[in-house]
């Protein structure tokens, strides 16, 4: 039998084995450490050392991997799979819905639980499933298919590393916040006399460069930079995609206009994060890390990055196929798929269903002020809604649960903070209304390409 | 007397290296202000200001990584010639034949390592507060950077000529046609007109700007090429130039003076 997409060739599981072999590897390490660190907990009456437990894991690492380093003639038998009821479940549980709701709640969860995943023994448990996710994953066709395209292997290292990262970041936040509790310096206070830069710089920064250009040369001969047909401005490849950068931004497409997704919003970004210094009054966190001293600009800041960008360059890249439809990581990219849009417009609701009443027309052949007056009064919900969203809402916030930053801001500051703010937040918020009520255009003047 | 002695005792070597080496502390320091590679850097530093665990080195690699970009992308010219003619083949040959192609492999890797480090770089120095005063206005200039690096990017995708290449850009370069007033279909854009004579068209608005044409063609590769080789570089070197050297100017790269 020979399966057209076969899930596994003998190529993959080769590959998968050097995988788990250097899994292996690494918790093999990690059994050294816990040994050393962890100690015993009681079982049975006795008491077992931790690290016995990551001995076992790491003994069936390794024998998964001579599984798959010995055992590669026969792929259609081969056991060590992503099982497909679970693949099933994934891709009947994937839409933008779900996908925007679990980065958020994964988020929430990662600032609420932070003191509990912060250990060296979650973080290295974390690193460890979602290596074990992708392992297993690639032994899927279609996953397969999107993740190894060049172009794409880029963005499954950046989250590693910014997960990485944002595990460290935290791991030192959650220790000087302790510090600070108990009344003692923060780390990067002590120690922290002058050193000479040459050789404690220097040489760190020599050995940096060295592995960094042996890193570059191994990825350069290990994968091979894309190369696709001739370019043909008569075929249009389906999907089109931007640079991978740019997935977030073109992500929001499906949410507004392209002057909106486009050219606003990335100006507001990049304004917003050229503001940053200017509209954080707070003095605390300067040069050392802390999560307890400045918890809204780090969570702000934080969710702007990781729900916000990458999430969406994620759901951009590997989760958007054909037609800008949705499909779950292990669903086969089909182009006749078919989604219904019955999105409708804040005017129509209001017109049609509230009011009972046809959409307002200008007379034929009337005057263009006249034509304009009828556009003001078909919109004239949508442009209240938007005009109490960007003047109502910041003083109700400066009065209510902002008082005491409008205190401390002055009214400029206050005033650029939160409308930088509305904006960011226009994002999720029209998502959530497209979710929910279908919701369209909050105002909609195609006469002016004025859709918002 | 030794050939190492020898040859440190010449006079050549006196006349580049102008003093002994970096071996003992009055030689540490003065090494670090009389050349010009490292005088970059301050003498001393904090030594948590060099923690690893703290910086992340993700500014440095941002650096070393437009280094590398710059030395292999100054090796492809060589090799390539931005048009239609040729561009795609070019590439090809790169791939294929030319003795040290894989510089294309360097330069596509390293490209999007450094549009990742440039965030990382971003997210480190918010997380540990680094853009407080008296650093506000390196945060912007950082910024500007962090726009460059991805415009950069940017215009070297579409070089190779290939499929990839122009329908990203084609994709990406559409959102101009929607700026206010600018883009012919962005809002506004109508009111911008004298007794009827429309002034933005899609053969006059910003889209046109960029692409140097209605839609990604020849002009576009050529626009695109001297800004990826030649505008945007001189911009970020100067930026660059600025960063580092406020960096020094506002006392090492985070705390409180």
């Amino acid at each position: 039998m020979l399966e057209h997409h076969p899930d596994l060739t003998a190529a993959v599981i080769y590959g998968l084995g050097w995988a788990y072999l250097l899994m292996f590897v690494m918790n093999a390490f990690w059994v050294k450490r816990s040994y050393d660190v962890d100690g015993n907990c009681h079982m049975f009456g006795q008491a077992i050392p931790m690290a016995s437990f990551w001995a076992l894991y790491a003994a069936v690492l390794g024998m998964v991997s001579i599984a798959h380093l010995t055992g590669s003639d026969n792929p259609q038998s081969f056991l060590i799979r992503m099982p497909d009821a679970i693949k099933d479940a994934f891709n009947a549980a994937s839409d933008p819905r779900t996908f925007f709701a679990l980065s958020t709640i994964g988020f929430i969860v990662v600032i609420w639980a932070r003191e509990f995943l912060v250990t060296p023994t979650m973080g290295w448990i974390l690193l460890n499933l979602s290596c074990l996710y992708l392992t297993l994953s690639m032994t899927d066709y279609d996953f397969r298919q999107i993740v190894t395209k060049p172009d794409n292997v880029p963005i499954v290292g950046m989250l590693f590393i910014v997960g990485f990262f944002t595990w460290l970041s935290f791991n030192r936040a959650v220790e000087n916040d302790r510090r600070v509790a108990a009344g003692q310096p923060i780390r990067e206070r002590e120690k922290n006399e002058k050193v000479l830069v040459w050789p404690d710089l220097v040489y760190s920064e020599l050995i940096c460069m060295v592995a960094l250009t042996a890193f570059l040369i191994a990825w350069g001969i290990v994968l091979q930079a894309p190369l696709e047909e001739p370019a043909s401005g008569a075929k249009t490849p389906n999907p089109s995609k931007a640079p991978w950068y740019f997935l977030g931004l073109q992500e929001m497409l499906v949410y507004f206009d392209p002057w909106m997704a486009g050219v606003v919003l990335p100006s507001m970004i990049l304004v917003g994060l050229m503001a940053i210094p200017y509209i954080d009054f707070n003095k605390l966190g300067n040069g050392y890390y802390t999560f307890k001293e400045r918890p809204f600009a780090i969570i702000t800041f934080m969710f702007g990055f990781l729900p916000l960008w990458v999430a969406m360059i994620v759901l951009g890249t590997f989760l958007r196929g054909p037609n800008w439809n949705f499909f779950g990581p292990y669903e086969y990219w089909d182009v006749h798929k078919l989604e219904l849009l019955n999105n409708v417009n804040l005017s129509e609701w209001f017109w049609l269903d509230v009011m009972q009443r046809p959409l307002p027309v200008a007379p034929a052949n009337s005057e263009w002020y006249v034509q304009f007056g009828y556009i003001l009064l078909r919109e004239s919900v949508g442009i209240l809604v938007t005009l109490a969203y960007l003047f109502l809402l910041p003083p109700v916030m400066a009065a209510t649960i902002f008082r005491s930053f409008f205190q401390k801001m002055g009214f400029i500051r206050f005033m650029v903070l939160a409308n930088l703010m509305l904006f960011m937040a226009s994002l999720p918020l029209k998502m959530v209304l497209r979710w929910a009520i279908n919701l369209k255009y909050i105002v909609s003047i195609p006469e002016y390409f004025l859709n918002l | 007397m030794s050939i190492g002695d020898y040859i440190r005792e010449s006079q050549v070597w006196k006349s580049i290296f102008r003093h002994p080496a970096p071996v003992d502390r009055r030689n540490r320091v003065v090494v670090m202000l009389t050349n010009f590679f490292l005088h970059l850097h301050p003498v001393s530093v904090k030594q948590q200001g060099i923690a690893l665990s703290y910086t992340w080195c993700m500014g440095g690699i941002t650096f070393f990584l437009f280094l590398v970009e710059t030395i292999t992308g100054v090796l492809l010219m060589f090799y390539y010639r931005p048009t239609l003619q040729f561009a795609f083949n070019d590439i090809l040959a790169l791939r294929d034949v030319t003795t040290l192609g894989i510089m294309r492999e360097i330069h596509r890797w390293g490209a999007h390592s450094m549009v990742i480090t440039v965030w990382l770089h971003m997210y480190r120095v918010f997380l540990t507060g680094s853009y407080k005063p008296p650093r506000e206005f390196n945060w912007v200039i950082g910024v500007l950077l962090l726009v460059l690096t991805l415009l950069l990017s940017f215009t070297g995708y579409l070089l190779p000529w290939d499929q990839l290449a122009i329908w990203a850009i084609t994709v990406g370069s559409n959102m101009a046609r929607a700026t206010p007033f600018l883009g012919y279909e962005g809002p506004g854009a109508l009111l911008l007109n004298v007794g009827g004579f429309d002034l933005i068209t899609s053969g006059s608005d910003a889209r046109f700007l960029l692409l140097g044409g209605r839609f990604v063609g020849e002009g576009t590769l050529n626009r695109f090429y001297i800004l990826h080789c030649v505008a945007i570089p001189l911009v970020v070197a100067l930026l660059i130039a600025i960063h580092f050297w406020r960096v020094r100017k506002d006392g090492g790269i985070s705390q409180p003076l």
